[in-house]
């Protein structure tokens, strides 16, 4: 059997786990580590600027793929800089596997210089984690971190590895193991078949359906059942923010977004369902608002893989336990044999209700662009997708900008759609969409951005030089941290507590030509569409557009909330349902 | 969700591995629920920990933290004592000051409680009782014109009656 010393187990057991791309930053308890890459020469390094950018990169990476991303940082600030990233991964369910470095196995708790217990620190944000004790435990640990990131609901797992570990000066017989089982985590598959007949019972009855679908169907690549699904009973769609594209935005069934920002017709159509089938969704507050008014007469049906998702926030009747694909092309095979089917009329009563509905929408529509001559936000998402043809992968920071971008960037395809929906986190864009150009290297790769998120990871445009990732970065600059003005617009009197910068701003063209990239700054309307051609003309470089927008815009619609229910909305600063 | 609140006897398997407890732990006070006793000692098989623990909540409180302690990768096995029927014990060692006239009643205490007194000096009692948890408060109750010294107690631990047994 090979003999290797753990620094190279460890790579080596990437490697022949399948990893192509390694988002890292060197660090001491690490350069065992480090010098186990160099001499590899199968797995790829790619050096961040910042840990939490090589989380978010990884993150991106992961969505896109649906492979693990893997991180690996240093002990102590390098492993706490990963934290928010972790964080963001384990709250939107991607896999990832990061692993950090740590002081050597006798200095453990003797505050050695640069230690942190990272396994207790990433503890509630990580699915599992390890700390390696035993070199000779590398494999089956890097086996086993896969297995749990990757199967049932995904999730980060951390392993923690010790200098000694990892030291040249011994070596040990290396196999990597074809298979693991770990005695404790049997991940649901195959959902209840008495349940999943109930379900279907239900739906067959029912006379104002809905389907919500979340970012299950994303990541457990159930897409093409849901599409079939829907098609199949021609009930209406709605996905939330982090299932979008999973149903095509396109499609003449598709209600848009539903919750705090979605549209008029999604959230009226929930509010008055009869029956509900969420599938791979969680009943997020961002969706439900007050749980004790959430559609007061809908029965619900919930697909997830995850138990505890069931009825956390909100009861369902019929809860089904499983993988989306597995209990979808169950129910499709259960239709297919079926001999009854939804009652026409009802049905047709039912999408005649939300075309009237749709009419009222929420969203904005050309003519409402003239008011203010200046440029809206809301143009520049649907210019983007008229110019890149509606068919890039888009990644997004967080905040006004993001919600945007959810609603006009119509999207068709799971996967497509990149954002940072349960912690949002400012300053995922950026690295999101390097970490998905590595994936997709023949994609365009777009980052929707703010001026204000984007300074939160500015320093990757470095590492975009450095890899040729040609990225572009289209900057809803609103010279304002605009979701937070938006709430103190709504709820402080228009008190702009630390939300302004005061001609603080970074010359945005400048600072890219620093950076060796290009940057376009676009203020008159009139230009919008030339100059986002020319910028995604430029297919080889970073072109960052720098696209001043109206302040004083709000996103809309918007949920009435405390103690709101789905269908209470603001339309605009005046209009309430 | 405001519901009727109860106490429950949750008891687990879970790998004897460092960070096993700690994830356990931390998952109550992650999720905001709560723990009234704690006890875990390892079991017959050595990979194996044994955990009981009591906590009080609602009966959707309950389901999450079930499922929520399911979820964890160390834990192997669990169990809802409360769910049938089942034996709960709990240890208490209590340190009493007994002199004078009180010495005999303390006495005569432990003895309807079924303890013993496991150390005597000529002026304090270290007294033993074994129960579910009501008896050793009641214990406590009934000695309250003594003055108690030190009160420990081990948390609850508890297994199924009949043939049902929490194992691999
Ligand atoms: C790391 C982090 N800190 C703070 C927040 C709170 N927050 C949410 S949106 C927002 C403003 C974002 O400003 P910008 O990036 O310019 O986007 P805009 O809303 O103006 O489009 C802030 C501060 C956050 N989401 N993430
Ligand atoms: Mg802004």
């Amino acid at each position: 059997m090979e003999m290797l010393s753990g620094g190279d187990m460890l790579v080596r057991s990437l490697q022949d786990q399948g990893v192509e791309y390694v988002f890292g930053y060197p660090g001491g308890s690490a350069l065992h580590i480090y010098d186990a890459i160099f001499r590899n020469k199968a797995v790829k390094h790619i050096l961040v600027r910042h840990e939490q950018a090589a989380t978010h990169a990884a993150d991106g990476y992961a969505r896109v793929t649906g492979k693990a991303g893997v991180v690996l940082v240093t002990s102590g600030p390098g492993a706490t800089n990963a934290i928010t990233g972790i964080a963001t991964a384990y709250m939107d369910s991607t896999p990832m596997v990061v692993i950090s470095g740590q002081v050597p196995s006798e200095k453990i708790g003797e505050d050695a210089f640069q230690e942190t217990d990272m396994v207790g620190v990433s503890r509630p944000i990580v699915k599992h984690s390890f700390l390696v004790k035993d070199p000779a435990e590398i494999p089956e640990i890097v086996k086993k971190a896969f297995y749990i990131a990757e199967t049932g609901r995904p999730g980060p797992v951390v392993i923690d590895v010790p200098k000694d570990v990892t030291s040249p000066a011994e070596t040990f017989p290396y196999e990597y193991p074809k298979k693991v089982k770990i005695r404790s985590y049997f991940p649901a598959e195959k959902g209840h078949s008495g349940q999943i007949k109930k379900a279907i019972q239900l739906l067959l009855e029912a006379r104002r359906p809905v389907i919500y679908s979340g970012g299950g169907v994303v990541l457990g690549d159930a897409s093409k059942q849901l599409r079939e699904l829907a098609r199949k009973l021609n009930y209406p769609v709605t996905n939330t923010l982090m299932g979008l594209g999973a149903f095509p935005g396109t499609d003449k069934q598709f209600l848009g977004m539903l919750g705090m920002h979605g549209t008029f017709e999604a959230n009226t159509a929930m509010h008055h369902a009869d029956v509900i089938l969420a599938i791979g969704a969680r009943f997020d507050d961002r969706v439900t608002n007050t749980p004790e008014k959430f559609c007061p007469g809908a029965k619900i049906i919930h697909i997830d893989i995850d138990p505890a998702s069931i009825s956390k926030t909100i009861q369902a009747d019929i809860p089904i336990v499983g993988s989306v694909q597995s209990v979808l092309n169950e129910m499709l095979e259960l239709l297919a044999q079926s001999k009854e089917s939804p009652d026409e009329q009802a049905l047709a009563d039912w999408w005649q209700q939300i075309e009237d509905w749709r009419g009222r929408h929420g969203l904005y529509t050309k003519n409402r662009f003239e008011e203010t001559g200046q440029i809206k936000p809301q143009e520049v998402i649907q210019a983007l997708h008229e110019v890149t043809g509606g068919d890039a992968i888009i990644t997004s920071d967080v905040g006004q900008h993001q919600m945007f971008t959810a609603q006009y960037y119509h999207f068709n395809r799971p996967r497509q759609w990149v954002n940072s929906g349960g912690l949002g986190t400012m300053g995922f864009g950026l690295p999101a969409a390097m970490g998905a150009q590595f994936a997709e290297r023949d994609q365009q790769v777009v980052c929707v951005t703010g001026e204000g998120s984007i300074q939160m990871c500015i320093q990757e445009l470095s590492t975009c030089t450095q890899y040729h990732l040609p990225v572009k970065i289209i900057c809803l600059n609103n010279q304002a941290l605009g979701m937070v003005r938006q709430w103190q617009d709504l709820h402080y009197d228009g008190r702009y507590s630390e939300s302004l910068y005061e001609e603080s701003l970074p010359d945005f063209e400048k600072l890219m030509e620093a950076y060796g990239h290009v940057g376009i700054k676009v203020t008159e309307r009139s230009e919008l569409k030339s100059k986002l051609e020319e910028c995604f003309a430029m297919k080889d470089r970073v072109v960052f557009m720098d696209i001043y927008v109206d302040q004083s815009e709000h996103v809309y619609p918007m949920q009435v909330a405390p103690n709101g229910a789905m269908r209470d909305m603001w339309l605009s600063k005046t209009e309430r349902t | 969700m405001s519901e009727k609140q109860s106490k429950r006897i949750i008891s687990l398997l879970m790998e004897n591995a460092p960070g096993a407890l700690s994830r356990v732990v931390g998952l109550f006070s992650q999720r905001g629920y709560n723990i009234e006793t704690l006890n875990v000692a390892p079991t017959d098989d050595a990979s194996l920990s044994r955990l009981t623990l009591t906590t009080i909540g609602s009966e959707h409180n309950i389901e999450q933290i079930t499922k929520n302690l399911n979820k964890l990768i160390d834990v192997v096995k669990l169990v809802d004592l409360t769910e049938g029927s089942h034996i709960e014990r709990e240890l208490m060692l209590v340190k009493v000051k007994a002199t004078g006239a009180l010495r005999e009643e303390v006495k005569r205490c432990v003895d309807i409680f079924r303890g013993q007194i496991v150390d005597v000096t000529s002026t304090v009692y270290t007294i033993q009782i074994v129960g579910a948890s009501d008896k050793l408060d009641a214990f406590v109750q009934a000695v309250s014109d003594a003055q108690i010294l030190e009160v420990v107690r081990s948390g609850v631990s508890g297994i199924a009656r009949g043939e049902k047994v929490l194992s691999l």
